[in-house]
């Protein structure tokens, strides 16, 4: 099983948190009013098979978003850090 | 030029048992040749599907379809094998109708047996209000000339008396939706029918090949990159399942795509018990019986991206308990086996079947749940769409451009990426 190791409550099953996306992605600024941008936001994914730097929420513990390293062809878990520290957008 | 190998018939039965000559293989190996017309990226049911169509509808023949491990290894080999249609939004409707009629003719067009099973299939309801939602289907079903019938809960035990009606029931069963044309198809021998006709119609059939970049000149595709060597093309077709990110990556294109892991689950054989296709309404969960007597179901992804293959065990335990909460004399039956394959997961659960920005490229995929059912349409459509160097008109409403102009297609209408619900 998938298991994700978290900054505050030690490594626990995937079963536990909330899988959030892509966490390269840069929200555009507020007040943007190229759609383009937006769509590119909210649409576009590079979806690689290999390295992915992700959110996932612990939804199910401390309730922290964090930024997890997981390669997707493997599942193996390079790094997890919480967002709020930065590393995410 | 058609059929290059034997026709099958009783007579070539009866004469290959008397003279026990061996069979020729059903498609041929070639050697790729330089350049082609027309090179379909991928091997699955939609790729040779739309190779046979070309060479079929359109007199295209000069194809080759590029698979990079072995006809049949992909999700055309893995899925649940249900084909339906039962689709409410305009689109979907006669899309996946248009699907289910080539079906119904597939084994005399391919001269191949696929085993198509109309058993029909019953969509349960368990609150008013779903079962309004399916009579308001049925009904738009029965208004462009589709099989539904509305089924109380009396007609629902009488046809599956197994299902748990007790009080104790954790969702109660109100009644369903039965479209009797639906059913099952041999998954496999779907690809190997499309894979012998499309060769004997002069297709090469590339396998153990794998596409790793394209030839460009410009903005326009010429050709593809493989592990044999370059190839040139006319047109370049994708058609790779959950594997489209990867091949757009090399374009140079993003595309609204999530690759993610579906699990598929049979049980040991028992006696014929189940005679339909059933789909819980309480849960995205759905059960058949095979030829051989396992009990074939599925549900939802596992719900996060992956390429690996692999299954996470917590959706094993939740799709058994679909199972069992809906049929509880199953309960002690063993798992035979369980498996995934990688599909793409699209923001409105539709799939892509469309030019793309780039000159003489092609694309079909974010297939979600429903490639399966839609091979025969997606192999003519697409056809079409490459030979015409225009959508087929059952397919303008797939274009990669709808989420930027605001017209998503969402059949369930959960909103935005239906999985993050
Ligand atoms: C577990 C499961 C259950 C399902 N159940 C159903 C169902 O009941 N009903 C239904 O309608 N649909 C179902 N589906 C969906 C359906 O199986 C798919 O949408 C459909 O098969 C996809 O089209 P395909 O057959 O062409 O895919 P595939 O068979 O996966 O073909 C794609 C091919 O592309 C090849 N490829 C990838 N990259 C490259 C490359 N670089 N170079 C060359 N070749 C490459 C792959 O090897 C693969 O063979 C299910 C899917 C899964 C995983
Ligand atoms: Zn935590």
């Amino acid at each position: 099983m998938l298991k994700i190791a978290c900054p505050g409550c030690g490594v626990r099953n995937y079963t536990e948190f909330r899988y959030a996306g892509d966490a390269n992605k840069v929200r555009p600024a507020h007040q943007v009013r190229d759609l383009g941008e937006w769509y590119d936001y909210v649409f576009l994914f590079d979806n690689p098979k290999g390295p992915h730097r992700e959110y996932w929420q612990h939804v199910l513990g401390c309730r922290q978003w964090l930024v997890v390293e997981r390669d997707t062809a493997t599942n193996t878990v390079q790094g997890t850090r919480f967002a709020r520290d930065g590393g995410g957008e | 030029m058609r059929f290059l190998g034997t026709r099958y018939s009783a007579a070539a039965l009866v004469r290959h048992a008397l003279s026990g000559a061996a069979w020729p293989p059903a498609w041929r190996s070639p050697q790729p040749k330089s350049s082609y017309d027309v090179i379909i990226i991928g091997g699955g049911g939609h790729g040779l599907a739309t190779a046979y169509y070309l060479a079929a509808n359109h007199g295209v023949t000069n194809v080759a379809v590029i698979e990079r491990a072995y006809i049949g290894s992909g999700n055309v080999g893995r899925n649940t094998t249900l084909v339906r249609s039962n689709y409410l939004l305009a689109g979907n409707t006669q899309f996946f109708e248009y699907s289910l009629k080539l079906w119904e003719g597939l084994s005399q067009e391919l001269n191949y047996n696929v085993m198509l099973s109309q058993r029909g299939q019953v969509v349960l309801a368990h609150d008013p209000l779903q079962l309004d939602g399916l009579a308001r289907k049925g009904n738009i079903m029965r208004l462009n000339g589709i099989d539904a019938e509305l089924l109380d809960r009396g007609e629902v035990m009488r046809m599956l008396p197994y299902l748990d009606y007790s009080p104790r029931a954790r969702f109660p069963i109100l009644g369903g939706m039965l479209q009797r044309r639906a059913g099952t198809v041999r998954h496999d021998a779907v690809a190997w029918g499309y894979a012998r006709a499309a060769s004997g119609f002069g297709v090469d059939i590339l396998e153990n090949c794998e596409v790793t970049g394209f030839e460009r000149n410009g903005s326009r595709v010429t050709g593809v990159k493989t592990s044999k060597g370059s190839i040139a093309a006319g047109r370049t077709a994708i058609c790779v399942a959950g594997h489209s990110s990867v091949l757009a990556a090399m374009a140079g294109l993003r595309l609204p795509i999530e690759s993610h892991l579906l699990q598929a689950f049979v049980t040991e054989p028992i006696k014929p018990f189940v005679d339909h296709v059933i789909s819980f309404g309480a849960e995205l969960f759905y059960i058949s019986q095979s030829d051989k007597g396992g009990l074939v179901f599925g549900g939802h992804i596992d719900g996060f991206n992956s390429y690996t293959q692999r299954g996470q065990f917590p959706r094993v335990q939740t799709v058994a308990e679909c199972a069992v909460a809906l049929m509880p004399s199953i309960s002690r039956l063993r798992l035979l086996r369980h498996w995934g394959g990688i599909q793409d997961m699209t923001p409105d659960g539709s799939p892509f079947i469309c030019r793309t920005p780039l000159e003489g490229l092609y694309f079909n995929g974010g297939w979600c749940y429903q490639g399966f059912k839609a091979t025969p349409a997606v192999g003519a459509c697409f056809a079409h769409t490459i030979a015409h160097e225009e959508e087929h008109p059952l397919v303008r409403h797939l274009s990669l451009e709808r989420f930027r102009q605001a017209n998503g297609h969402d059949e369930y209408g959960l909103g935005n990426w239906t999985y993050k619900q």
